[in-house]
């Protein structure tokens, strides 16, 4: 087998910025090669350099033996490379055969489509590589992962021998995710080059035969996957050792802080989303709630935050120290004592134009000690700032005049959670997904902190579709399916399967499926 | 490039176009476009009279164009102040002429201005609950608001109001008047600059003042930005519509007063001429910023008043024309600075 792309001494710079630096890789072909890295690391620039979206400021790019400098992504497509990007490129409208064979009709501009003979082709790829879905069907009727086997399908008829990954993983369910890598293995069996880009160390492990591992814009080291274990990664991609799991000292939690009982939600469209929705979280300890994405997370917490949409059926019973939450806004919740980071923290948390100070006020804007006449009181919302960017290394320069946009996914969440965990006087904190989109370094600062928050007596609700998180953090655990708890473990329970934390993904993943 | 610069280049940039453009359609109409352009120097800023014909039409020029760029931080495109305009000046002039002359002058300037005001404010303001209540889109809402002022204050107008055989209302009572400049303090000779342009500066600093330092801007900047966001914030983004576009609408009243209450002292028919419209324009040349709407709004009062003077060498229209390309050049080469960032 030959090499499938070479890289030598390509560095990219963005002004003074070196995204990378120097950097010397070969794929060899027919292997799935893992690009691993902090977000930030410069992976995304190294993908884009070779998929032809970026050109490099200097060193070489070798595809198949050839010395490319490629000008776009057709270009790449050309040259035998192809990416299914984390956010699908599919027109929802289309059918599958039409997505496929966009930009490739092979026919007049007014002439029909030969729709059938690309079935056929559709259908024998699909065949080969036990990627299963109708070529009629329309896309938006398909789950996350058909439409992800779409796009694969994708670059079978461009004929790509180079296949780009971008966090493939990140939509899927854990079963979906399983048949992915199954896909993956069968396509290099097939002499295609698969190459990997995500942050999941499990699954580079599980799957990857070479990883490559990139810090601050440079290749820390290439290994073989299979001589290598989870903390070594770690270790190499932070530059230090970190703690991967955080220590959860025992809970002993107080009285019942939020109740909810037999919580039922139908969307405006009249689908029942929260099924008699039953569960309770105490001070001191942290309720996780595992789940499939899509199994009510989402509406259980816009029926906590007060932001069901309109004409939504809301029955059962919700309260906080029996004051009912349900029919209260936003900002009253807030000052019943509940502090809340959205799941989406892009769309929902943070306004990515204002300044870092501007967005540890955001929705706190409203409590006296910041206020002076019609205005703010910028002295004590200095010394506020300056308190959270120090008690949770947010990394920034100057937090009064940068946009919060200049910041890692990691830092934007630490923002989030300084200003969430400090609200005065909560009594309950809702955490919905506090990891996602952030990496290793900060993961630990986050939940070392969510921890703390837990001793200091807080009633904490924690969901995540990361089972790892809800097992490192939680006291007790709700499998939610299908809009109902199917499944409680308890406390001592929890504390005892979080030692066989292999065996305890595998039990709770029989109640989320 | 940086965003900063990038602020300030491309308004320039496109100024400059236009004027490139300008000079070619005035040599195409078979004139020199140097000279064209120092008759219109000359004319607007070298006489007393010009300067001041230039500052009445920025007076309304800027607080038109507040009525645009309020709304504009919620990302609510305000076509209605064209409208909201003409409801107050009828609203102005209708007050002015039915309050008696025994008034102290102070009061009934400021019971006329605040009527002005208030008719704006509630004609944008149908607009605002059209969109929070019923979705309606507010461009829509305010294009046919727009015909429906026309039509309301046309067939009062000429049913009603006017005084027979002329096209206006009766004058406003004397005390209702704002003086001009001239007979104040001589400045500005017999040109129409009234001391609402002191008024209309201090409301652009008092907008600015809100969006920028007081925290219902805040509120408001960030249910513009991040709607869901704002609402997560526990911020009511509906509520800030409906005060955006009132105090849109309030601010093209405003205009109006100085019109109507600093020059005409009556309501005209077709007074407003489409100065609502270049409203849209100043907003969107100072991005929508209250103070660089005063310069934008300079700009443009140079531009309308010189196309003015240099009617006996360019025909009306083709002044038209160059307006309307000034106009669409500025608003192409925003968009082009948006996303070169």
């Amino acid at each position: 087998m030959g090499v499938a792309v070479r890289l030598s001494g390509v560095s990219k710079m963005f002004g003074s910025f070196a995204a990378n630096n120097n950097i010397s890789l070969s794929v060899e072909e027919g292997t799935i090669h893992a690009l691993v890295g902090e977000n930030g690391a410069g992976k995304s620039t190294l993908t884009k350099i070779i998929y032809g979206m970026h050109q490099p400021t200097s060193g070489e790019v070798v595809i198949l033996g050839k010395s490319l400098r490629l000008s776009s992504p057709r270009e790449a497509i050309k040259a035998g490379i192809g990416m299914v990007h984390q956010h699908f490129m599919l027109v929802p409208e289309l059918s599958v055969a039409e997505n496929i064979i966009l930009g490739h009709e092979q026919t007049g501009l007014f002439r029909s489509l030969p729709l059938k003979k690309a079935n056929a082709l559709i259908l024998k790829d699909a065949e080969t590589y036990r990627l299963a879905v109708d070529p009629d069907a329309l896309v938006a009727n398909l789950s996350i992962g058909e439409q992800q086997r779409v796009e694969i399908l994708k670059l079978l008829f461009r004929h790509a021998s180079i296949m780009i990954f971008d966090e493939p993983t990140a939509v899927l369910t854990p079963s979906e995710t399983e048949r992915l890598f199954a896909t993956l293995r069968s396509l290099c069996r097939k002499g295609k080059t698969v190459i990997l880009i995500t942050h999941k160390l499990d699954e580079v492990l599980a799957v990857a035969d070479m990883v490559s591992v990139m810090r601050k814009g440079e290749i820390v080291g290439t290994v073989p996957a299979s001589s290598v274990t989870k903390p070594e990664l770690a270790r190499m991609m932070v530059g230090r050792n970190v703690l991967l799991r955080v220590t959860n000292p025992p809970a002993s939690p107080g009285e019942t802080m939020l109740n909810i009982k037999r919580l039922r939600f139908c969307t405006p469209q009249g689908e029942e989303r929260l099924h008699d929705l039953t569960l309770t979280v105490r001070a001191g300890e942290i309720y996780g709630i595992a789940g499939v994405e899509g199994n009510g997370q989402s509406e259980l917490l816009q029926a906590l935050w007060g932001l069901a949409p309109e004409g939504s059926l809301i029955s059962g019973e919700v309260t906080l120290k029996g004051e009912s939450i349900i029919g209260k806004k936003p900002a009253k919740i807030a000052l019943m004592g509940i502090s809340h980071t959205p799941e989406n923290r892009l769309r929902h948390g943070v306004i990515l134009e204002y300044t870092i100070a501007e967005n540890l006020l955001f929705g706190r804007h409203r409590e006296a000690a910041f206020h002076q006449g019609i205005g703010f009181n910028s002295h004590s919302i200095k010394s506020y700032t300056a308190a959270m960017i120090a008690d949770f290394a947010i990394r920034c320069s100057s937090p009064e005049h940068q946009p919060l946009s200049t910041l890692s996914g990691g830092n934007q969440q630490k923002v989030v959670l300084a200003r969430e965990l400090n609200r005065p006087g909560i009594s309950l904190l809702i955490l919905a997904q506090p990891s996602r989109g952030v990496d290793i370094g900060s993961i630990e600062i986050i939940h070392n902190k969510i921890i703390e928050a837990r001793k200091s007596g807080m009633a904490i609700l924690l969901l995540s579709s990361e089972l790892e998180e809800i097992i490192a953090l939680s006291t007790r655990i709700g499998c939610l399916y299908k809009g109902s708890i199917r499944h409680e473990f308890g406390q001592e329970e929890v504390a005892l399967k979080r030692e066989a934390e292999h065996e305890f993904e595998k039990e709770i993943g029989l109640h989320i499926t | 490039m940086h965003a900063k610069n990038l602020r300030i280049l491309v308004p320039l940039f496109s100024l400059l176009s236009a004027l490139a453009v300008s000079s070619l359609i005035i040599a195409l109409a078979g004139r020199d476009p140097l000279m064209i352009f120092q008759k219109m120097v000359h004319a607007t800023l070298g006489t007393p009279y010009g300067v001041g014909q230039v500052i009445f039409r920025m007076t309304t020029l800027v607080l038109v164009g507040l009525a645009v760029a309020i709304p504009f931080q919620l990302k609510l495109f305000n076509i209605g102040a064209e409208g909201q305009l003409l409801m107050g000046a009828f609203a102005a002039a209708l007050t002015g002429a039915a309050l008696p002359a025994s008034l102290p002058s102070l009061v009934a300037i400021s019971l006329c201005t605040l009527s002005a005001m208030a008719a704006g404010a509630c004609w944008a303001l149908l607009a605002g609950v059209l969109k929070v209540r019923f979705g309606v889109n507010e461009v829509i809402a305010t294009i046919m608001l727009n015909f429906i002022a026309q039509g309301i204050t046309g067939y009062l107008l000429t049913w009603h109001f006017a005084i027979p055989s002329t096209v206006h209302t009766a004058r406003i009572t004397d005390n209702a008047i704002i003086p001009t400049f001239d007979s104040v303090t001589g400045w500005f000779t017999n040109s129409p600059a009234n001391l609402s342009t002191l008024l209309t500066i201090a409301v652009a600093l008092l907008f600015w003042v809100l969006l920028y330092s007081s925290r219902f801007g805040y509120e408001m900047r960030a249910a513009g930005l991040q709607p869901d966001a704002a609402r997560y914030g526990g911020i009511n983004a509906g509520m800030h519509t409906i005060v955006a576009m009132s105090l849109g609408g309030a601010a093209a009243g405003l205009g109006a007063a100085n019109i109507v209450l600093g020059y005409k002292h009556s309501y005209e028919s077709g007074m407003a001429a489409g100065i609502g419209f270049t409203g849209i324009a100043v907003a969107l040349l100072a991005g929508a910023h209250p103070l660089w709407i005063l310069l934008s709004a300079f700009f443009f009062g140079c531009l309308e008043y010189g196309g003015l003077t240099v009617n006996a060498w360019i025909p009306k229209d083709i002044f038209m024309i160059i307006e309307a390309l000034t106009i669409l050049l500025v608003i192409s080469f925003s968009a082009f600075g948006k996303r070169a960032r």
